[in-house]
């Protein structure tokens, strides 16, 4: 599989203290470990298990994942945002792979 | 339908459990499973009902990826908020669906994922405020097309 490619969509800017939705998506397989191939066998369990998101290295939201999370997991959730900064959102792979992405926000 | 079986929760906040049972749904054996999770998760305490809200359609078309959504009524502060979530599926492979862990940073408590549902279940969702306290919602969702396997 290619490498998972997350997406992220939060406003480039926001007022002080102001409440801001942030939605991200990430493609994987989210494999459950329930499906069996073509001989019968069962394809072991592959999911992003983890998932993160700091501003300026604060934790805001966190997510642990069971199998039952859908293929391309997708998140929807708020954040305050008390000054300007990064926000940095973070996957964790059952094979202990990590991905990131960053992206920041200006306080107006 | 919904109004009369929340009404019926808030009615019944002791016995959540026993509210649930007349819904008509068969014993499952992760039910119990469910139950564990629960008190596993509350460290022992029965969840009353109200604060939490779980938004979720009532007939999934397709058991693959089912939209789910938790808002729990808190101020968010640093001295009152919304500590986790966890969300659980009773008729699933393993009732286990995903845990949200919130902070006075989240603002609001309130997230929105996709799910996979098995057949059609009831799906519950416990809140765990940081002073301890405990708050269940649940909802039955008919799955068309299961999401499990194949």
């Amino acid at each position: 599989m290619s490498t998972p490619k997350p997406r992220v969509k939060l406003p480039k800017s926001a007022a002080k203290d102001e409440i801001i939705t942030i939605k991200t998506l990430i493609s994987h397989d989210m494999e459950s470990g329930q499906r069996k191939d073509k001989d019968g066998n069962a394809i072991p369990r592959k999911i992003l298990n983890t998932f993160t998101c700091e501003f300026n290295g604060q934790a805001v939201f966190s997510c642990n994942m069971e199998p039952a999370i859908s293929a391309n997991p997708y998140f929807e959730f708020n954040a305050r945002v008390p000054e300007s900064g990064t926000f940095k959102f973070s996957w964790v792979d059952d094979d202990g792979t990590v991905i990131t992405h960053e992206q920041d926000i200006e306080v107006k | 339908m919904t109004l009369t079986r929340r009404q019926a929760l808030v009615a019944g906040a002791g016995a959540v459990v026993a509210t649930a049972l007349p819904f008509g749904m068969p014993a499952f054996a992760s039910e119990e499973d469910t139950q564990k999770h629960i008190m596993e998760f509350t460290g022992g305490k029965t969840p009353e009902a109200g604060k939490i809200t779980l938004d979720a359609p009532e007939i999934a078309e397709n058991g693959n990826t089912v939209p789910i959504g938790v808002t729990v009524d808190s101020p968010m502060t640093a001295d009152s908020y919304v500590e986790s979530v966890i969300l659980l599926a009773d008729g699933n492979p393993s009732p286990g669906v995903a845990t949200f862990n919130f902070t006075p940073m989240s603002g609001t408590a309130a997230a929105t994922t996709r799910m996979r549902l098995a057949k059609t279940q009831n799906v519950v969702a416990v809140a765990k405020m940081n002073d301890g306290s405990v708050f269940m919602d649940q909802k039955q969702i008919k799955v068309t097309i299961g999401g499990c396997g194949g």
